[in-house]
């Protein structure tokens, strides 16, 4: 009822291997998010799991069945899109309806479904109205209406939040997360938005040039990122890398502490910086420093820290919480 | 245009093409209406005058008169028919990637470069002639009797020329339309389980909707007026079977030195497009609103 297992899946285009080959196991009723800077072949993966893209090696199994060649609709997965690919001449209750209507579902079953539906979206005074007369949160509901409806072994959601503006993003945020709660289906999410990533996974797939990096829950992630690539994408603002002296000092190439892994004060540190830009935000401060002997580093103080550019600070690391990395950028241990 | 001062220049510099447009219109159309009620024939000036309507009851009572109206909507009809089917036919088929796709979309549009009369003598003399056409060829060698098309499908035969030099416009049209389809539409489509037949209909023809409409009522504007292909091909005959209004008219006129009766035809075909465009708006308008 949605195991999903991609075992060697390849993807090239002409010369290029978009995906040179990915092992996979996304259990089901997990949320999976799959993230990763553009160009990185998450979006191609889920297209890959859809049947949207025929894969050029490689098996995708769906509960326990090959569906590598299988076309879309007979994969039992519903996607949501980017642009939400509504209909954009039929109303709000045909477009949910679509699916069940090509299953060739009777007409009062259809009908109940797209009202259940309807009501926990909150669609219900909507139903009559065209995509064009919605907002786009009311859009992107429309769209996980018409996903859910079909009762599907799996979600897969292709950045269904970009479009949208900041305070709604974190809404729907919620309420995907709620309907995952509710729905227990498996849900896969790509996005290159790492806060999507750590508030709605189980499951973070981090990729990078078509390759997956690592795998783990959010907070695994955090804590101990494999690498260079995963400890600098994990994590807002970015890790601080630093090399040179201080690094081998430690048996490390790459020595990574976060911003918020520092203690900040105006007499006595470690490290001794001028401030370049300070970013007030009234629960945290941001501090962009100028190390002397180390290079710029970004570290965030809690609550306020009264200290404007030009000012002289010190900052220490916390002890505990440094990442290493060696010549390659891998984590050492 | 927001602002008093930019829709006033506007009213300005829209002027000057307005008004010859409304002369260019206005002065014919009175004209005809003018000469509809005279007797006047260039050769016999000397029984020129004021007439009536006789003029428009002989033209009513012409034996051709019915047959030009049933074949001019008959004309309409029949081509917006095999445009529209064959156009959205063709267009599908070019939306599909394919090596050489630029080279065959020009070949395609060609036709409409081609200029009627052009059109119809390639066709009366090379395609559809019964001894040396190509068509009469293929029939000879399936040992087929070759057809007389314009002898006995005067009609259909005009039809298919005419059909073949809208097919470009059509096709160009809807192609166009067909390109700016979401793909992600398409892929949602495609997922909710929707075949080939079921997108086609539920998807992609809801999105030609507008475009059909531009076909069909540019379309109607020039269908309603062909003369060329008839004059070239059938000379309007066997008998009337080929007739329509405009060629009616053009008979009276160029033919007959009736000016009066073929400036009542003019007017009646002015009404009769006017029907027509009321109906097609009716019809297919509310699409363009969209």
């Amino acid at each position: 009822m949605g195991k999903i297992v991609l075992k060697k899946v390849n993807k090239s285009f002409g010369d290029t291997a978009v995906i040179p080959g990915i092992d996979l196991t996304i259990e089901n009723g997990e949320f999976v998010v799959f993230v990763g800077p553009s160009g990185c072949g998450k979006s191609t993966l889920l297209r890959l799991i859809a049947g949207l893209e025929d894969t050029t090696s490689g098996v995708i199994e769906i509960d326990g069945k090959d569906v590598t060649g299988e076309a879309p609709a007979k994969r039992q997965l519903a996607m949501v899109f980017q642009s939400y690919a509504l209909y954009p001449h039929m109303s709000v209750r045909k477009n949910i309806a679509f699916p069940l209507k090509m299953a060739k579902m009777p007409q009062a079953e259809i009908d109940r479904k797209v009202e259940d539906a309807a009501r926990i979206l909150n669609l219900t005074n909507y139903l009559e109205r065209r995509p064009g007369q919605l907002s786009g949160g009311q859009r992107q509901r429309v769209a996980i209406g018409r996903a859910i409806v079909r009762q599907p072994s799996a979600f897969l959601f292709d950045e269904p939040l970009s479009n949208l503006d900041a305070a709604l993003r974190g809404s729907m945020r919620i309420e995907i997360s709620e309907l995952h709660q509710q729905l227990k289906t498996t849900m896969i999410y790509v996005t290159h938005d790492q806060v999507e990533a750590m508030t709605m996974a189980d499951k973070i797939v981090v990729l990078n040039a078509g390759n997956i990096e690592q795998v783990g829950s959010p907070l695994e992630l955090y804590r101990s990122p494999r690498n260079l690539f995963v400890a600098g994408f994990i994590g807002s603002p970015k890790m601080n890398f630093v090399t040179g002296p201080y690094a081998q000092a430690r048996n490390a190439a790459t020595v990574g502490v976060r911003p918020e892994h520092m203690t900040m004060s105006t007499s006595e540190g470690e490290w001794r910086g001028t401030v370049t830009v300070a970013e007030h935000l009234g629960a945290d401060t941001f501090l962009h420093i100028n190390v002397d002997g180390i290079g710029l580093v970004t570290a965030r103080a809690s609550g306020e820290f009264a200290v404007n550019h030009g000012d002289t600070v010190f900052i220490t690391p916390d002890p505990n919480r440094i990442h290493r990395f060696d010549a390659n950028g891998n984590a050492l241990a | 245009m927001a602002t008093q001062q930019t829709r006033t220049l506007a009213r300005f510099m829209l002027a000057p093409s307005v008004g010859l447009l409304l002369i260019w219109m206005a002065v014919p159309l009175a004209l005809t209406l003018w000469f509809s009620f005279q007797q006047y024939n260039p050769l016999n000036p000397i029984r020129d005058g004021f007439v009536g309507f006789s003029n428009y009851l002989l033209f009513f009572n012409n034996p051709a008169f019915l047959w030009s109206i049933l074949n001019t909507l008959l004309i309409v009809a029949s081509v917006l028919v095999i445009t529209l089917v064959g156009g959205i036919l063709l267009a599908l088929l070019l939306d599909q990637p394919m090596w050489g796709q630029g080279f065959v979309r020009i070949l395609v549009i060609s036709p409409f470069f081609v200029m009627p009369p052009v059109a119809a003598l390639v066709w009366k003399n090379m395609i559809m002639h019964a001894q040396y056409g190509v068509l009469a060829d293929l029939m000879r060698t399936v040992g087929l009797e070759p057809i007389d098309w314009f002898g006995r499908y005067p009609l259909l035969s005009v039809i298919i020329i005419v059909a073949w030099q809208w097919l470009p416009f059509a096709t160009l049209i809807l192609l166009t339309a067909l390109q700016s389809l979401d793909g992600e539409q398409k892929e949602a489509a495609e997922m909710d389980g929707a075949n080939f037949l079921n997108r086609f209909i539920y998807l992609t023809l809801p999105h030609l909707a507008r475009a059909i409409t531009v076909v069909i009522l540019i379309q109607t504007i020039f269908l309603l007026s062909v003369y060329a292909e008839i004059l070239v091909t059938t000379n309007g005959g066997p008998g009337y079977a080929s007739t329509n209004l405009p060629f009616l008219v053009a008979q009276k006129a160029t033919l007959e030195f009736k000016i009066g009766q073929a400036s009542a035809g003019g007017i009646i075909a002015v009404i009769l497009a006017n029907i027509v465009a009321f109906f097609a708006m009716r019809a297919v308008g509310k699409n363009l609103d969209r």
